[in-house]
């Protein structure tokens, strides 16, 4: 095996390490001393820091063991992969063929799952589908050629344990590099809490607006008043309130419980990557969290959009971008200042943020942004381009509804107490960066942007449409695909070798992020043009997105809504490729 | 058995209502994309997507202090179990006063949701201490309203004919994330009078309350507030018999708590 050590940044001197020490209880992560499990630790994993240390080469050990670590100021245990969290980065080189030997010293099965990976489907540890998972106390081995490059992620496929720790980064490193940097940081973006996560999923099954402190108040309803009129301000809530919508339900778990971290380190702990002025810095950003969005910007920088789900794009150049659960972002940045720039990630529903910095030299720091105004789901939100309209111009019949998408519901999402609403007329504009971005001033990435370099990866036209309307009732918690949560549902059967489009219409007021295990997922623009490559979908609320697919690796494979707790709800669903 | 017999076809009667009310239009799509694939799934795909989950409440246990200047304390508390869909609600509704239990309502209810935001709610209900004790089959419904206003209706059969209606509506006011004020409208009616328990027929009683509660925690808000209780026609009636009040102004101080 060979060994890459961890880039000279990645090791401050000795007086930050001190500081850092000193702060842990501020945030950082401490992890207990000798628990991380050596023999397994593919030998000179560096003890001193919590950054994810990495491993390169084709063969690799990796244990997932409780370790203890200390997050948040209170002492508690995360599943960690090699005693590292997240578990150390792995490096890859494409068309090699790498061997992994996972070891469970958990007391429940586990298992790990390579995000994005092309691989047979026996490879790729979703229990139940792939195989049976990992038992406590045994080793499994995946074997597998590598046939992609670029920046994927790993994760336990198992219970809630993505909640608790077992995640860590890929980075393939192609053939040949189309974006040249000097400098190379993975920015694995993630979600902690204390709690146990199946406590947190039995909380959002009693009161679902538990972890929401963003509720509207009455205080709210009195300033609206004043500046509308009471009947303004309660027109203004009128629909919402009929529906008994929530306009700020914008996640589920929140940072009312959540600590975001950044490459393992909270705020305080300020995850520092190196350069100096001039270089080119490439940031692998990874949402590696379980149920978080992040809005990631570095203010005083261009980022540059080099990659999406490890696809190359043809660069963008933005301010900042939306990263949803399960998406990766390569960003190639150029400071040219001799100063610190803040990397700032603040979540979604803006109850708190994940925080770095590049720095040309250890232990210093650039000024960290307020979080923007807590944002507020819209009418187009709620009713697609029905409420588009509403927005933009007033309603009249000579309006022209030729040219819109008419969703087709299943049976199953009438009658059904597990859909609280569906949206008849989606939306289906990729250029809208999401709520809470519209309008902020900022050139924001949004999916219409993305052009993959690497073109379809099939010639053929979709020869059928399978259209899945993302559901659920944010009141009782519950969620699925065309009202049929897992358990209620048929698996989805694509023929070996079939190219079909996949339809997404999103009848909830949520994001969610879609992702489809063993093949790629081509997103498409309105008109049914394939423009990026990606392995996660995101449909924003009342949303149309299509994607098309060839179904060339045969086997059973997982399909999901990547937010932990809405999969473990129910939004899941089987594809039987045969 | 006749009143187990009605209840079931009611019960029959609000589930069909409620699927009537949105039921899929002629054109509406096959959810099933199988192709004919069997339908079983895997072992050792533990998805809890019809777990079971519990949850006990403590609604409202508080003492109260009236303007005769009588003090009191009151209860009211549930629990259930289930999955998303069909639960088992136990509820228990009780009037304390000098150390006594005046009164004392429990029921135990199958719950089962009939729309994104309603519940059918059946079973029975046992009226103890305070009188001779009453059994009733019950059959309501349990729900958000629109504009936010939790609301329990439930309709009760009893023995020798005996009928009975209750209605329960509160809404949460916030003032801060955790500041919140909760008005709450409760009224009993009863079909025919039972003066052994100091009821009579047509609307018996309400209560009018607004408590301002402070969440220290998410689950665990202490309470401070008023509540008017009103008695009328032959309740009242029979009351004043008694030499009971028929309405009192209170102060309350209580804890709502849930875990």
């Amino acid at each position: 095996m060979t060994i890459r050590r961890p880039p000279r940044a990645l090791h401050p001197a000795n007086p930050a390490r001190r500081h850092f020490v000193q702060q842990l209880a501020l945030g950082g992560a401490a992890f207990a001393l000798g628990s991380a499990p050596r023999r397994a630790c593919a030998g000179a994993l560096e003890q001193q820091a919590p950054q994810p240390g990495t491993l390169a080469g084709t063969d690799f050990d990796l244990v997932i063991a409780p370790t203890a670590v200390n997050l948040t100021g209170h002492a508690s245990i995360a599943h960690t992969v090699n005693g590292q969290l997240p578990g150390p980065t792995l490096r890859w080189r494409e068309g090699s063929t790498v061997t992994l030997r996972v070891t469970n010293r958990l007391a429940v099965p586990t298992s790990i799952h390579w995000h994005g990976i092309r691989l047979p489907a026996d490879m790729d540890g979703v229990p139940g589908f792939s195989f049976e998972g990992i038992a406590p106390g045994e080793t499994f081995t995946y074997r597998f050629p590598v046939k992609q490059s670029g920046t994927y992620w790993y994760h336990s496929h198992s219970g809630f344990q993505e909640q608790n720790g077992p995640y860590g980064s890929l980075v393939i490193e192609p053939a040949v590099e189309r974006n040249v940097a000097e400098r190379d940081y993975v920015v694995m973006l993630s979600d902690w809490t204390d709690l146990d996560p199946e406590r947190v999923f039995a909380i959002l099954k009693q009161h679902s607006a538990y972890f929401n402190m963003n509720q509207p108040t009455v205080g709210e309803f009195l300033r609206d008043s004043s500046a509308l009129g009471v009947r303004g301000a309660l027109q203004a809530r009128a629909m919402w309130n009929r529906m008994r919508m929530n306009p700020r339900d914008l996640v589920d778990v929140t940072g009312f419980t959540y600590t975001y971290l950044m490459n393992g380190l909270a705020p305080a702990g300020n995850w520092t990557g190196l350069f100096k002025p001039h270089e080119r810095v490439r940031l692998r950003f990874i949402n590696g969290s379980a149920n978080s969005y992040f809005d990631v910007r570095i203010p005083g920088l261009k980022l540059s959009v080099i990659a999406a789900d490890g696809q190359d794009l043809h660069p963008v150049e933005v301010d900042e971008f939306r990263i949803a659960a399960a998406e990766t972002y390569d960003v190639l940045v150029q400071p040219h200042e001799d100063r610190a720039y803040t990397i700032f990630a603040q979540s979604m529903d803006r109850s708190g943020h994940a925080r770095g910095t590049l720095a040309p030299r250890p232990g210093m720091t650039a000024a960290v942004p307020a979080v923007d105004a807590v944002p507020t789901l819209s009418m187009l939100d709620m009713m697609g381009a029905m409420g588009g309209m509403a927005h933009d111009q007033p309603m009249d019949g000579a309006m022209d509804m030729g040219g819109m998408f008419h969703a087709h519901h299943a049976t199953t999402e009438y009658g059904n107490p597990g859909v609280d609403m569906r949206v008849d007329m989606p939306r289906t504009n990729l250029d809208d960066p999401g709520v809470g971005l519209r309008g902020n001033g900022r050139r924001v990435l949004s999916y219409a942007d993305l052009r993959s370099v690497d073109g379809p990866a099939d010639a053929r036209a979709p020869g059928r449409d399978i259209e899945l309307h993302l559901t659920g009732n944010m009141e009782r918690f519950t969620w699925s695909f065309d009202g049929q949560k897992y358990s209620q549902a048929r698996p989805i059967r694509f023929g070996l070798d079939e190219r079909l489009r996949i339809v997404l219409v999103n009848d909830t007021m949520m994001n969610h992020p879609i992702h489809l295990h063993g093949v790629f997922s081509e997103l498409e623009d309105e008109h049914g043009v394939v423009i990026a490559r990606k392995h996660t979908i995101n449909v924003q609320p009342a949303q149309r997105v299509s994607y098309a697919l060839t179904a060339d690796s045969p086997g059973r494979w997982a399909y999901h809504c990547h937010l932990l707790y809405h999969m473990q709800a129910g939004m899941f669903r089987e594809v039987v490729v045969a | 058995m006749r009143a187990l017999a009605a209840l079931a076809a009611l019960i029959g009667i609000g589930c069909q209502c409620a699927q009537a009310a949105d039921s899929a239009p002629p054109g509406a799509r096959s959810p099933d994309y199988s192709g004919g694939l069997p339908g079983e799934h895997p072992r050792g795909m533990d998805m809890p997507d019809d777990a079971a989950f519990a949850m006990l409440l403590v609604d409202q246990l508080e003492a109260a202090h009236d303007n005769h200047g009588d003090n009191s304390q009151f209860l009211d508390a549930g629990f259930w179990y289930g999955t998303d869909f069909d639960k088992l609600w136990l509820k228990a509704e009780g009037d304390f006063a000098a150390r006594h239990v005046d009164d004392l309502r429990s029921e135990a209810l199958w719950d089962h949701a009939i729309s994104p935001w309603w519940s059918l709610q059946a079973g029975v209900r046992e009226d103890s201490a305070g009188g001779p004790s009453r059994t009733w089959a019950a059959l309501g419904v349990r729900g958000l309203a629109p504009y936010w206003l939790a609301t329990e209706l439930t309709g009760y059969i009893g023995e020798s004919g005996r009928s009975s209606a209750r209605l329960q509506v509160e809404y949460d006011a916030r003032f801060t994330q955790r500041l919140v004020l909760q008005p709450r409208l409760e009224a009993t009616l009863y079909g025919k009078p039972d003066p052994q328990r100091e009821i009579g027929a047509g609307l018996s009683s309400t209560e009018l309350g607004l408590r301002l509660r402070y969440e220290l925690k998410r689950k665990f808000a202490p309470y401070l507030g008023l509540a008017w209780r009103q008695r009328y026609g032959g309740t009242a009636d029979l009351n004043r018999t008694a030499g009971n009040s028929t309405s009192e102004m209170q102060i309350v101080l209580g804890l709502h708590a849930w875990l």
